[in-house]
């Protein structure tokens, strides 16, 4: 009779502990939109990530597994300290469960580091540095949209392709902006080009005068700005006055957006070849989506924005498949799900936590060639998953298992 | 607190000094970092210019504190509002660029005077650090509104196409407008210390700073003066604004990019010193040019590093007096 009384409860105990590990920690599911508000990164992605991770939120239903789902956001301030100091709290106690978006990529790497001590999940939409799936990857990390070696072999190759074959590069002073120089050099170098030399310039710098100019004297035919927001479009819009084009330069925007473009106008704009996961007039879908985001921003999405709806929409279904929020079982469903929607086709997350998905080449249209307000792209190529971004076999992660 | 004459033999011994360690620098760093003599004057031509956006701005920073004992922190809100203003002119009005140089400042000096006589006018008497709180209040709302709005990413606004196309001056392009902006904040740089140091109505200005009661008794309406004063500080932070829309854009982070920089080229100048405002915001920009060129990493900060030495050596600044 003992026996079986203890039999019994052990057989109870049992299940309440299974049934525990399948459940939502503290009965919500809390996504985190930590992003630029107020500085040179805000329209990139900004309060539309926050709105994007809404309209994501909304679209599942609100519910995932039977728990509610609630979104956060708040300010980076483009500091990694403050973004790792917003992202401890909230995982310790706010109980967020994942961690979206973060331009700047020195923000994101501090920000990985603290999810993968944690085992929360990191949505990275934003920010573009190559390592956060090379050196620095996480098996809870996801890099969603592009990053720097998709930018360097997309618009890199195309302008070396098109006789670009002297760089010289005018770089933001920070992780980023290292990374994507280093990127696209190897592409110029590996095609046979040659870099003549770098500037590297403070983040947020209002005046390019100088460092235009010591571009204009190294005679190149590129000048590769290794920059992105507000410093891209000072140095193009600087580039027009020192008659930089003019001279036979041309300037390579190696990460574009299309609040940039919409801030420089396309008088200026014109012609700048760039690379991008998403525009808002590619299709159907694309055209749906946006419609809906500009009705609540009155502004039109970029790729970063795009990409969280996208990110925040896959993480929820794998919750539902997964049943619990736990940051790595949710991440092995995410690599299980293949990835479709309106952004994105067949795309697959791999184990070092980038997203493998198709990138496309743009042209910025001249005024005469845009019919109808934001029509500023004309596509030129696509660029398949497996040419877009660093295979496997040359990564540095140490999740990949080599041979 | 008043601006005159530098103490003497102060200023002529260290002036001389500075330019010759310059001069000395040049010449042993050209051919140790093989950079041609010519592209070292295109760099200090660019650092020039910006030293007057730089001069301009630290004016109307030392024109009201010298003259108000207000720290203006909200002076780079107003330099965005006389960029704002003249993107409305010419967006909302047509009005174009050489219309907006005389109407942006005179339209933000209004909001200037109603801001002073609304908010300002109470704290006269108290310490600086009120005013400077008060100040910085109201720029971070003023900015955030704008933000909110317009975004970060700024505005477009075309140079005007007088001004449009390069100098080609042998050892550079220089931009027609960039030249213009030289050229303007020299004369009004040069219009507002003669204002104030030797016209009869700087006079006023300076006495009644000294010794409002005593010129009050004078028959001179002090109060108005004052506000009246605020006003033609603002209006230039708003003409700055204007000058440096078609060449950086016209964005609501400007005002907050920039001020910073240009306390730091006030405090070097000497607190109320109006010529040392001036003379360090050119000397300044010439500094930063030179690190841009040299290690343009610390572009953003060396003018800060001057600052600290300068402190050091000189406390009340390089024209100041020591109150």
């Amino acid at each position: 009779m003992m026996f079986h009384r203890v039999l019994g409860l052990a057989a109870v105990g049992c299940l309440v502990a299974a049934a525990a590990q399948a459940q939502i920690s503290d009965d919500v599911v809390k996504i985190g939109v930590l992003t630029d508000m107020s500085s040179l990164y805000a329209d990139i992605g900004g309060k539309g990530s926050v709105v994007a991770a809404e309209m994501a939120v909304k679209d599942f239903g609100g519910k995932v597994a039977g728990k509610p789902i609630e979104v956060v956001s708040a300010d980076h301030l483009n500091k990694p300290d403050v973004g790792a100091n917003i992202a401890r709290q909230w995982i310790d106690q706010d109980h967020v469960d994942a961690i979206v978006d973060v331009p700047t990529s020195s923000v994101a790497l501090a920000v990985q580091d603290v999810t993968k001590e944690k085992d929360r999940v990191f949505l990275i939409s934003g920010a573009a540095s190559s390592d956060l799936t090379g050196k620095s990857c996480s098996p809870t990390g996801v890099h969603w949209t592009y990053d720097t070696y998709a930018l360097a072999h997309g618009t890199g190759s195309a302008l070396v392709k098109q006789g670009g074959d002297t760089w010289f590069f005018i770089t933001a002073d920070y992780a980023f902006g290292h990374a994507l120089e280093r990127d696209t050099s190897a592409v110029v170098k590996a095609a046979g080009g040659k870099v003549l030399g770098a500037v590297r310039a403070p983040l947020n710098t209002p005046d390019f005068s100088s460092f235009l100019l010591q571009a204009q004297a190294s005679k190149a035919k590129i000048i590769g700005l290794a920059n992105a927001g507000g410093d891209t479009i000072n140095s193009i819009k600087q580039g027009a006055e020192f008659g930089i084009v003019q001279g036979g330069q041309r300037f390579a925007g190696l990460l574009v957006f299309i609040s940039d473009v919409h801030s420089l106008g396309l008088q200026t704009a014109q012609g700048l070849v760039l690379t991008s996961a998403f525009y808002w007039d590619q299709n159907d879908a694309t055209r749906a989506w946006a419609k809906r985001f500009m009705a609540e921003t009155n502004k039109v999405p970029t790729m970063v924005q795009a990409g969280v709806y996208g990110a925040v929409t896959h993480y929820l279904k794998a919750i539902a498949a997964a049943k619990t929020d736990e940051g790595k079982a949710v991440v092995a469903k995410m690599r299980e799900i293949p990835i479709n929607d309106f952004m994105t086709h067949n795309g697959k997350l791999r184990e070092d936590g980038r997203v493998m998905r198709d990138m496309y080449l743009f042209q910025v249209k001249s005024p005469a060639e845009s019919k109808y307000p934001y029509d500023y792209y004309k596509q030129l190529a696509v660029i398949p998953a497996d040419q877009a971004f660093r295979p496997l076999s040359e990564s540095e992660c140490p999740l990949v298992k080599k041979g | 607190m008043v601006e005159s004459a530098p103490v003497i033999g102060a200023d002529h011994a260290l002036t001389p000094t500075l330019s010759r360690k310059r001069k000395r620098g040049d010449e042993r760093m050209i051919p140790l970092l093989h950079i041609p003599p010519q592209a070292l004057f295109g760099q200090l031509l660019l650092g020039l210019i910006n030293g007057a956006f730089y001069a301009m701005l630290s004016l109307g920073l030392a024109v009201i504190f010298g003259l108000l004992n207000i720290i203006n922190f909200a002076h780079g809100a107003q330099y965005m509002l006389g960029a704002f203003c003249a993107w409305f002119l010419l967006n909302l009005a047509g009005v174009g660029y050489w219309p907006s140089l005389v109407i942006a400042p005179i339209a933000v000096a209004l909001f200037g005077i109603v801001l002073e006589r609304a908010f300002l006018r109470w704290i006269y008497r108290l310490d600086h650090l009120y005013g400077l709180l008060l100040t910085f209040g109201l720029a971070i709302i003023i900015e955030g509104l704008f933000r909110q709005q317009y975004g970060s990413s700024g505005q477009p606004y075309s140079i005007p196409p007088e001004l449009t196309g390069v100098w080609n001056l042998g050892f550079m392009f220089l931009p027609i407008y960039r030249g213009w902006v030289i050229a303007a904040s020299a004369v009004v740089c040069f219009g507002t210390w003669f204002l104030i140091e030797r016209t009869r109505l700087g006079a006023y200005l300076r006495a009644a700073t000294e010794n409002p009661v005593l010129v009050q008794a004078f028959g001179i309406n002090v109060p108005r003066m004052v506000t009246l004063t605020y006003g033609f500080g603002v209006g230039l932070a708003a003409l700055a604004g204007v000058l440096a829309a078609p060449i950086y854009q016209v964005s609501p982070l400007m005002g907050s990019n920039i001020i910073i920089v240009v306390f730091a080229v006030v405090v070097i100048g000497g607190m109320g010193s109006i010529l040392g405002s001036i003379v360090s915001g050119f000397a300044l920009g010439l500094v930063e040019g030179l690190t841009k060129v040299f290690y343009p990493e610390a572009s953003s900060t060396v003018i800060f590093v001057v600052m600290a030495i300068v402190l050091l050596l000189k406390p009340a600044g390089l024209f100041g007096r020591a109150a």
